[in-house]
Parts: structure tokens; sequence; C-alpha cells
């Protein structure tokens, strides 16, 4: 009778979080902490027909589990969770209309859980149902496009965390290019010494333990702590060659946050670099010597495209953890996302702080997804 | 006697402990560092207390993280929870992608400002790296070892107290390695949402523009990350080496 206990479980705290939490709450002004807004309300005037894509996912851990199903039930999830998010947005354009302008609408505990239960049903009927992890990445990108469409086309924007975006348009958008900029000046340096320093450990075993355990201790020192030890030499340093301070380098901002990310970065790349070439086949080097190819050719031909589904996989390491520590870095003046996240703690403004998070989130998961798929393509291509 | 000196372990921690202890004894030092400063040395609040309070949270944290993750590793890969693997292994897989920032500022406008959303946040963080390793250290037992436990009679408790869990150590403290430093590093960050840690220094300094405060916070929760590391390092190798006298001990 019960075929599918996981969606089974899904769908019981989706339920139990639609009963016991808000779905969205309602306050007079962005610093109040909101009531919460019925489900009569969220849903009268025939709106629960927007709840209809639950339906399957409410008898599907009783369906039998065939390739049709699991396809029926992503869609349903994804339909879902787009649907919830055009019902949020709903009530605060009715409730917008009422109220006075300085009153906000805002996501509630409810509708949190259950879209994150539904992105979850959604992976999981993908998983059971399609096998070609490519395919699996390309139609769950394109399960994400409804809900994209919600937001982009203004159906949320009475709720709290678009106002708070469109009070702040440009230094949202000045915020995500600075994040991403000091991601990308990241990666210069780290591939530019990490690629290097992980070819030279792999030929001379002898320097790996020392080489690493350096690496290991810089990765073990909280960022904050590395961000805030490299204010002063760095201003130090300043004073001493003004020049340096004219082209821009100083002891807060960009620069040390760059450093440490480096510093950070390293770790991932160098191993991943080290353990890509390790576990090319000898045979195979023999091989390509036997054929007359020389070092550098056996290097360019053989080795690199052997090693590179590991060197990629290191670089997604690297990379999510880049976007992560420069959040942090928005607290020596790097600016950033994480600028706006801790001006909204500050002013203990929530949603603010989400108009920096889920941004956040989404670069990183985003960076996480495509270069996973990198990898799996480098690793087919390679056999 | 020598090999006692050349231990890093051992100088590292006395340096943390000499460091929090007499940081009052060093404000002439930082006077002289930071001449512009008119208070060179962090004084709202003893580092003494800050360093307890910071070990307070993670401990706390990470024994939620520890009792919860190994729980929910064994659950999954036992046949009867075998179903919710895939399920795990996403969120385990996702949640780790959250930078742990995030995780922190969502904790707030759902728990409120203070000790508690830190606490929470750490330990959900946490989580992730010590299920993530006790499944592949269950995995990884050798199915040798299983089959010839169940061949000599053992019940499936058994077999797990006393084959797989014994066999699972070294990776499964690996992931609690992870977590627990992470988690140092995230308590650093929680004093922007009230906790107090060795973050507030550092917070305080960077936004008064105080470096000796900045400069006083980062050493202190470095060096305790650095020793926190080292211990589990040392950890590690005891239990390799009790494993192998226990298999030599039973060969």
């Amino acid at each position: 009778m019960l075929k599918n206990r996981v969606l089974l479980l899904l769908v019981a705290v989706g339920l139990a979080a639609a009963a016991g939490l808000a779905f969205v709450t309602h306050a007079p002004n962005r610093l109040l902490s909101g009531q919460a807004v019925s489900w009569a309300i969220v849903l009268g005037a025939g709106r629960w027909m927007a709840l209809l894509p639950a339906l399957p996912l409410v008898v599907g851990p009783f369906l039998p589990q065939s390739r049709a199903v699991h396809l029926v039930l992503a869609v349903s999830a994804a339909a879902l969770a787009a649907s919830l998010l055009w019902l949020a947005g709903d009530v605060a354009i009715r409730l917008a209309d009422t109220a006075t302008p300085s009153a906000r609408t805002s996501f509630g505990g409810a509708f949190w859980l259950i879209e994150a239960m539904a992105a979850l049903a959604a992976a999981d009927a993908l998983q059971r149902g399609i096998s070609n992890p490519a395919a699996r990445i390309t139609i769950g990108a394109v399960l994400i496009l409804p809900i994209l469409a919600v937001i982009g086309g203004g159906a949320i924007d009475q709720l709290s965390i678009m106002k708070e975006y469109a009070n702040r348009r440009s230094v949202f958008a000045t915020a995500v290019a600075t994040h991403l900029a000091i991601v990308g000046a990241t990666l210069l340096p780290t591939l530019g010494i990490g690629l290097p320093l992980g070819v030279l450990l792999d030929r001379r075993a002898r320097l790996r333990r020392p080489v690493f355990a350096v690496l290991n201790i810089i990765q073990t020192i909280p960022s904050i702590a590395l961000f805030g030890l490299l204010i002063a030499p760095l201003a130090g340093l300043v004073a001493f060659a003004p020049l340096l301070g004219r082209i821009g380098i100083s002891g807060i901002g960009a620069t040390p946050a760059i450093i440490a990310l480096t510093l950070y970065s390293l770790l991932p790349i160098v191993r991943s670099t080290t353990a890509g070439l390790e576990q090319v086949p000898g045979s195979v080097v023999d091989a390509a010597t036997g054929m007359g190819m020389t070092p550098a050719q056996i290097f360019r031909r053989v080795e690199v495209p052997l090693a590179l589904p590991v060197v990629v996989a290191g670089l997604r390491v690297t990379v999510v953890q880049a976007v992560g520590l420069t959040a942090v870095a928005a607290l020596i003046g790097a600016g950033g996302l994480g600028a706006i996240i801790f001006q909204g703690l500050n002013g203990s403004a929530i949603d603010l702080v989400l108009l920096g998070v889920v941004p956040l989130v989404a670069i990183a998961i985003t960076a996480d997804i495509a270069l996973k798929l990198a990898v799996t393509m480098l690793k087919m291509r390679s056999g | 006697m020598r090999r006692w000196l050349r231990d890093p372990l051992i100088w590292t921690g006395i340096a943390l402990v000499a460091l929090v202890v007499f940081m009052p004894a060093l404000k002439p030092v930082f006077a002289l560092l930071f001449p512009d400063q008119d208070r060179p040395l962090f004084e709202q609040d003893s580092f003494i207390n800050l360093t307890l309070s910071h070990i307070g949270l993670v401990a706390a944290s990470s024994a939620i993280s520890v009792l919860v993750g190994v729980s929910l590793a064994l659950f999954v890969t036992r046949p009867s929870g075998r179903e919710f693997r895939p399920l795990v292994e996403t969120v385990v897989a996702t949640g780790q992608t959250f930078p742990p920032v995030a995780v922190l500022a969502i904790a707030v406008p759902l728990i409120g400002f203070g000790a508690m959303p830190a606490l929470i946040a750490l330990a959900l963080y946490g989580l992730l790296p010590v299920t993530e390793a006790t499944v592949a250290a269950i995995e990884q037992v050798p199915a040798g070892a299983r089959e010839a436990a169940r061949g000599i009679g053992m019940t499936p408790a058994g077999r797990l107290r006393q084959i797989e869990l014994p066999l699972a150590a070294p990776v499964i403290l690996a992931g609690i390695r992870t977590s627990v430093i992470i988690n140092i590093g995230t308590a650093a960050i929680a004093s922007t949402v009230g906790a107090k840690t060795l973050g507030l220094p550092i917070i305080i300094g960077l936004s008064g523009f105080n470096t000796a405060y900045v400069v006083q916070g980062a050493l202190v929760v470095g060096l305790l990350a650095v020793v926190t590391d080292l211990a589990f390092d040392r950890l590690g190798s005891m239990l390799d080496r009790w494993k192998r006298d226990d298999v030599v001990a039973s060969a």
C-alpha cells in the first residue's frame, strides 16, 4: 500500500508546518514582528485552487513507483513551490490596499518549510525517476523557471523583501557585482599559485607534508580572525610605502578580503590538483612514453585531461567556500551581499537580512550545481 | 623531555591559556603597538569569560550535532532506513553549500537575537559534516567483517557496537573535527547576532576602528581553533593506535 515513505514524511512535515506556523505575517512597519495571516484569508475567493498541485504529492506515497509517476511528482512539487510564492505575493497585494504604506507582509515559517519540503520532494522524485545526472540537473533547472517567472512578473512586489529590494535597487546591484568581483578576483591568484603548487607536490612527494600542514593550519583559522589579523600589517605596509595606497591597497576593504580568501582557497585547489595527477595510472604514462611523447606532451595530452575532473571538483569546493566567506568579508568593509545582511542584523530588519541571504544562497547553490555538472561532463568525456 | 618540548599541541595550548589569562598584562605592549588608540585593550568583558562562553557554545552545539548526526547516519545505513538515504544525502550536500553566515542570519528571524539562534544554527550546520562522515564511515566497513560477525551469531545491535562503530570511528572522528572547527569560526561571527563569544572584540573593534581589539580577539580565537585541531589530530592517532592494538590482541 505505502510505496514511498520519503514523500510521506515530506508531506507530513509540510502539513504540520501549514497547521502550526504562519504562512505569511503582517506588521504595521518593518521593525515590528508581524501577526499571522490566516489560511482563510490567504486561500479565500477561489484561491485554494492554487493548491491543486499539492494533490498528486499527497496521494504520491501510495502510487506505484514508475518513471511517469516520479516525473509527475517532480513537476507537481515545482508547481506547488511557484504557486505558494504567488499566493504569498497575492495576499500581500490585497493587504496593501487597506493598510498604511509602511505596513509590511513577510513570509512566515510555514512558507519556508513547505517550500523546502517541495524542493526536497522534487529532488527526490528526480533522483528516483532519472538516472542520468546531466539530464536530472537540466530538468531541475527547467522546473525552477515558474518560480523565476512569478518573481520576475511582479507578483510578489508587495512582499516586504521585495520592498526592501525596491528601496535599494542600486545598492543591491552593486552588492551582487562586488560580491562576484571579489570571488572572481580570488580565483586568479588561487589558480595562479594553486595549480603550479599542486603539480610541484605531485612531482616532489617530500614537500607534501610540510605544505599541506601549513595550508591545513590556515584553513583552521576562523575567517573573521584571519580578516582581522591582516588589517594591521596591511595598514602598516601602506603607511610604510604610500604608493601602495595610491593603487588602492589598504588595511580594510577588498585587499585583505582577497588575500585571506586566496589563502583559504589554496588548500582545496592544491589538494585536488595533486590528487588528480596522482590518480593518473602509471601504465597510461608508460604507454605514452613508449609512443615517444616528451614529458611536456604527456603532461598536456595525458595527465591534464585525466586529472581535470578531480581539479574541477576541487574548484567547486573553492568557489562555494569563497562565496560564503566573501559575505564575512563585509565586516572588514569589502562590501558585497554580506554588507546587506549585517546592515539588516544591526537594524533588526529581518527582510533586509533575507534580501542578502537569499541571493547569497542562490549564488552558492548555482555555482555548486554548475561545477558539479562540469565534473560529470568531464568524467563522461574522459570515460 | 625533548619530545615533550617539540610537541606543538603542548606549546600552542600553553600559549592559548597564557594569552587568555595574562591578556590584561599585555596592555602596555598593545599601547606600544597601537599608539593612536586611547583604549589599547578590550576591557568590556574579560577574555577568560569570552573564551569560556565561546567554548561552551561550541561544545553544546557540537554535542547536539554529534548525537543527532551519528543517529541519523546510523538510521539511513540500516535496512529499515535505507530508503531515506538519498533524501538525507541531498539535504547534507545542499546544506553544506549554504554559507555558515547565511545559516546564522536565517536563524535570527526564526528564533530572535542572542545565544539561542547561534546554538541552533551551529548545531544544524555542524550536523552536516558529521552525518556525511558517519554514512561514509559505516559504508566502508568491509563486507567481510560484517559477514564474519553475522556468521558467529552476533545480533544486529552487537554487530553495530562491536564491529561497525569501532571500524568506522576514525572517519567519524574526522567528520566531528571538521564540524567543530567550522563551529569555532561560526561562533565568532555569532557575536553579530548577540551571542557572547570571542568574536565580540573583533566586531566591536571593526565597527569602532580599534585594530587593537580586532587583533586581540583574532589571536585568541585563531589559537583556540589551531589547538582544537591539533587535539583532534592527536585523538585520531590515539584511536588508530588503539584500533591496531585491538586488532593485534584479538588476532
